[in-house]
């Protein structure tokens, strides 16, 4: 036996013991646990999210309006930017110093070695004049991606914007699959049809080495996506017709609202004071955005959906309506021009029947029809009698569907207001209060509240006798037709008869010997106009101008609405301008002898006041 | 072999020559996945000067080895009792190489221990090992083992800790920790096995210092202490004075530890010990290298990517992938598999090289040859140990597998030497 050969054992069992606790070691973290894989991928797995192309937008007439356009983003990676002449980098840019200072202190505050936006929105001629000498400047560098931009400078307000998304909607579940930083419709149609679109991202996994160079597919694209790109959308705004009506609500505040009431589909809508559609893309956005937003005259309010004004005597038609369906008046029934109930808008012929009482626009007449509605003797108390009374009234109201959202295809749509008696009760105090107190109604002043797209709808539905589409801006979705929702016939509870009953004082508005509308008639041309004027009371300043009408009168093709705050009399200027917007629409073209209305009525609405003729 | 001078009589040891080939082999595949590039061109070959070539680290480990199997035929060339006769010479250079080491060599990675002929860098440290281990085996031998005296301990200390000194001046501190393996090949030899006991001792210390508070650790000692005490107090009560002086050297360790922990290590070791126990201390610094290195092997998985697949090491999220951190690769690559080829490669050639070592007839040739076991096993260990975070980084390379000439010549020297002693052992008989 040699010298402790015994210990051989030992020195071998302690090799054997390392290798056994290495092996278990081993064992565990490449065959037990998975979350090394996963760090692993998590190294070298780049996820690059292609964002896809934006639907394009197209008019009634298939003219492109919204398209798609690259611009540049001037990129810097802070470490990489060596001894920078800021003053001749700003010239360069035509930038203020002051800017790309700031820009590159937040730059470095964001990351010193990845890229951040220096400059967004550089179009491609202003990047053409900065590419040159950027060579110059290390660590700058130009990414391309798409923008919005625009063909047309009208209908800012049913187009929408798109814009980065907000921290906020971030958080919100439905908008998880957005990046900081991506584009999505913020407002109008680019928000309500953000889905369609949007179009599907297209996903590449890329290998990344630790520096983050990209190193090639991660197994050959097998689980790349391409990106489908969004689905046009065509509306049924007609955008000579909306230029046209956009260009006589210049200088005014108010809206137009044009549909076709065989459809529902909307051919014009101007919320005026108006802006370009361009101004909220492109490079320095946000500070007009701004300037809009601080802009007094309030252009970034959508008025026809989100204004609700009382809608005035237009609102007599619905009252007729009601009172014609619920048996509580003939369309002959005369009621006295009584001063002594509520001041007429003129002194009139006497109104011995509808027909009259619409063309002369009789306040007691509408008075009376109402009141023949709501006091019924449902209750032999004459609170509750009224109360019940204005209760059933209201529900037939709102079957013309007013008082609550019609269901556009925007959001940001007001529901109008037509009081309940709740609402009185509230207000007065529960039989504290009689028809005396809500008589206003009848003539569409007082409480109620009407937005100019709910007046559009109830012309329509006065024109298809009885029923309606909801109104709505896109006829067509990629290939396919409008949202199902807006195939779906509406009925408004009162019988053709009834509408056949008022049409012909709403052509004697117009076409009658003195009526109202008289300055909307279009006879000249060929064409009957069914119209009614309004004349908004205005506590805060001049009454707003209002008319509503449809034509041709016997086969509707158009309906519209024409709201002017501040105009007085709503024959002096809203009625020539709905005539212009209709004959246009209708004809193609405005007679000659009207081309001087064309330039007399843009401007501001206070002209109109001077010429008022009750 | 026929060259081979006749005295070796077909007596080299095959089994060790085939493990050595089989691990250079292995380690060159290794280090060209590591170090592969899929821009290269496909044939770099044909495509490529030899200057080119030579920028690619696969390309100069076949270089390295070309030049280590050279060095195989002239390590058996030599007369093997020439390793006996020159060992103090040979140790007396070292020594003063590593001395003017510092002051000759160019600073590189913070450490002025490279030397440059050339082309060729080599690291005198690297050799230091070899020629400690020659010097070391000389000098047992001319004790008498059975009767050490205090003095033949403290030469021998004194020989064993004299180069690992000078290399810890040249800033290679991994290097000079090789040296603590020459503890295992003086156990064989007759060293007392508490020194090793203690040693271990302290490592324990060492961790359950980071892990837990001094105190804690004391009082719990000694309530241990108390226990088994009590448990067998009837064949320990004679043994108080014993028990007294183990409680008094354990909490004395405890401060040691402590004050060596705090005092005598650098800011970066004790960080490398830290993330032991914690990976996240120091994510961006020595903690990268071990979470990435703990994660380029455990995604490997059971089989691995497959060669040239690793995304890891090809992707450079693993730093010095080809030298210190080859088992990555090899671990990502090959897997589970993989991994235990490797540590089944190296138990095969340590119990091989005990064995071989063990039939010396000398003690010179028997406690080379354990020299040669525990400085492998040394590496072994703190290796593949700090790639899959179970010992702290330390900057040695993998015997035969990580790139690099210096590394792979010392360690076929280490090798070959034992081999051509082993060869001439019949001759030893005859002679004697």
């Amino acid at each position: 036996m040699q010298y402790l050969e015994g210990r051989k054992y030992v020195v071998q069992a302690i090799f054997l013991a390392v290798a056994l606790v290495f092996a278990t070691r081993l064992f565990y973290i490449q065959v037990l646990d998975g979350s090394y894989k996963l760090a692993a991928d998590r190294n070298t797995l780049q996820r690059i999210v292609q964002p896809p192309y934006r639907g394009l937008i197209y008019d009634r007439k298939g003219q492109i309006l919204v398209q798609n356009t690259p611009v540049y983003d001037l990129m810097v990676v802070p470490r990489e930017v060596k001894v920078l002449d800021t003053l001749r980098f700003s010239q360069l840019l035509q930038l203020p110093l002051e800017e790309v200072r700031e820009g590159l202190q937040q730059a470095r505050k964001f990351s010193r070695v990845k890229a951040s936006p220096l400059v967004q929105n550089l179009s491609t001629q202003e990047l053409a004049a900065i590419q040159d000498n950027l060579i110059d400047f290390p660590g700058f560098s130009v990414k391309a991606r798409m923008a919005r931009s625009y063909n047309t400078h009208t209908m800012a307000h049913a187009l929408g914007y798109v814009g980065s998304i907000t921290p906020k909607l971030l958080e919100r579940p439905q908008y998880s699959k957005y990046q900081p930083g991506e584009f999505l419709g913020i407002t109008g149609l680019e928000s309500f049809y953000e889905k369609q679109l949007m179009g599907r991202r297209g996903v590449q996994y890329r290998m990344v080495n630790v520096r983050g160079i990209e190193k090639g597919a991660f197994r050959d694209g097998e689980y790349d996506t391409l990106s489908v790109a969004g689905q046009d959308l065509h509306l049924s705004l007609d955008s000579e017709l909306q230029g046209y009506t956009e260009k006589l609500m210049a200088g005014k505040r108010g809206s137009v609202v044009a549909l076709d009431p065989k459809t529902g589909e909307i051919l014009a809508f101007v919320s005026a004071p108006m802006f370009d559609p361009e101004m909220l893309s492109g490079k320095g956005m946000g500070n007009r955005y701004m300037e809009l937003l601080n802009n007094p005259e309030q252009p970034l309010f959508n008025r026809p959906l989100m204004a609700t004004y009382p809608p005035g005597s237009t609102f007599k038609l619905v009252n007729e309506l009601v009172a014609l369906q619920a048996g509580v008046v003939s369309p002959n029934t005369p009621f006295a021009c009584n001063w002594k109930l509520v001041r007429c808008t003129h002194r009139h012929e006497y109104p011995s029947n509808v027909g009259l009482a619409i063309k002369n626009s009789c306040n007691p007449y509408f008075y009376q029809v109402m009141r023949a509605t709501v006091l019924r003797g449902r209750s032999s108390n004459r609170f509750e009698d009224a109360r019940l009374g204005l209760g059933e009234w209201r529900r037939k109201v709102m079957q013309f569907g007013l008082g609550e959202k019609l269901g556009v295809d925007m959001g940001n749509e007001k529901k109008g207001l037509v009081p309940s008696p709740e609402f009185y009760d509230k207000r007065n105090g529960y039989h504290r209060w009689t028809y005396r107190t809500v008589y206003s109604l009848s003539i569409g002043q007082g409480e109620m509240g009407i937005t100019g797209l709910q007046m559009a709808n109830v012309l329509a539905t006065i024109a298809n006798r009885g029923w309606y589409y909801t109104p709505h801006f896109v006829r067509g979705i990629g290939s396919g037709g409008p949202l199902p929702e807006y195939q779906i016939k509406h009925t408004v509870g009162v019988e053709a008869r009834h509408f056949e009953a008022i049409i012909p004082g709403m052509v004697s508005v117009v076409d009658g010997n003195g009526g109202t509308g008289n300055n909307a008639s279009l006879s000249d041309v060929g064409i009957v106009v069914a119209g009614k004027t309004g004349t908004v009371q205005n506590p805060h300043g001049d009454d707003h101008a209002t008319f509503a009408a449809f034509a041709p009168a016997q086969d509707p093709k158009i309906a519209i609405v024409v709201f002017i705050e501040n105009a007085g009399f709503g024959g002096s200027s809203a009625a020539p301008l709905a005539a212009l917007v209709m004959e246009k629409y209708l004809r193609g073209q405005v007679a000659p002898w009207r081309h001087r209305w064309e330039e007399w009525l843009p401007g501001p609405a206070d002209r109109f006041i001077k010429r008022r003729k009750y | 072999m026929n060259s081979l001078p006749a005295r070796y009589n077909r007596s080299i040891d095959w089994v060790t020559v085939l493990l050595y080939l089989l691990m250079v082999g292995v380690g060159w595949l290794n280090v060209y996945a590591a170090s592969y590039s899929p821009d290269a061109p496909a044939n770099p070959f044909s495509s490529l000067s030899f200057g080119q070539l030579m920028d690619f680290n696969w390309f100069k480990q076949i270089v390295w080895i070309g030049t280590a199997l050279v060095l195989v035929v002239v390590l058996l060339v030599i007369d093997p009792k020439a390793y006996d006769t020159l060992a103090y010479g040979l140790y007396g250079l070292m020594i003063l190489l590593l001395l003017v080491t510092p002051f000759i060599a160019r600073p590189i990675a913070g450490s002025r221990s490279w030397l440059e002929l050339g082309p060729v860098r080599v690291q005198p440290a690297e050799f230091a090992k070899f020629i400690t281990a020659l010097a070391a085996s000389r000098y047992l031998a001319s004790i008498n083992l059975r009767q050490q005296s205090f003095r033949d301990q403290l030469v021998l200390a004194g020989l064993t800790l004299l180069p690992p000194v000078l290399i810890i001046a040249a800033n290679e501190t991994g290097q000079a920790l090789v040296f603590a393996a020459f503890l295992l090949a003086y156990f064989r030899e007759g060293m007392s096995p508490l020194i090793l006991l203690i040693l271990a001792a302290g490592a324990v210390i060492l961790i359950l210092a980071l892990l837990v508070p001094k105190l804690w650790l004391i009082l719990g000692f000694t309530v241990l202490l108390a226990v088994v005490l009590a448990a067998n107090w009837r064949s320990l009560r004679h043994h108080l004075p014993l028990s007294a002086g183990v409680w008094a050297v354990v909490i004395g360790m405890v401060f040691g530890v402590d004050f060596f922990f705090n005092n005598v290590l650098q800011d970066h070791q004790r960080k490398r010990i830290e993330i032991l126990i914690n990976p996240s201390a120091d994510p961006l610094g020595v903690g990268w290298n071990v979470t990435q290195s703990k994660i380029a092997i455990g995604s490997g998985g059971l089989a691995g990517k497959g060669f040239l697949q690793g995304t890891q090491t090809k992707f450079d999220f693993v730093p010095e992938q080809s030298t210190d951190f080859i088992f990555c690769t090899v671990g990502e690559e090959w897997g589970w598999v993989g991994t235990m080829t490797t540590i089944v490669l190296f138990m095969a050639l340590l119990g091989r090289i005990v064995y071989v070592a063990e039939r010396q007839k000398s003690v010179f040739g028997r406690t080379y040859g354990y020299c040669v076991a525990s400085i492998i096993f040394f590496h072994f260990c703190i290796n593949i140990g700090m790639t899959i975070g179970l010992a702290p980084v330390v900057g040695i390379p993998l015997p035969f597998f990580s790139y690099g000439g210096s590394s792979l010549w010392s360690f076929t020297t280490l090798l070959f030497i034992l081999l051509a002693m082993d060869a001439a052992r019949k001759q030893d008989l005859e002679r004697y």
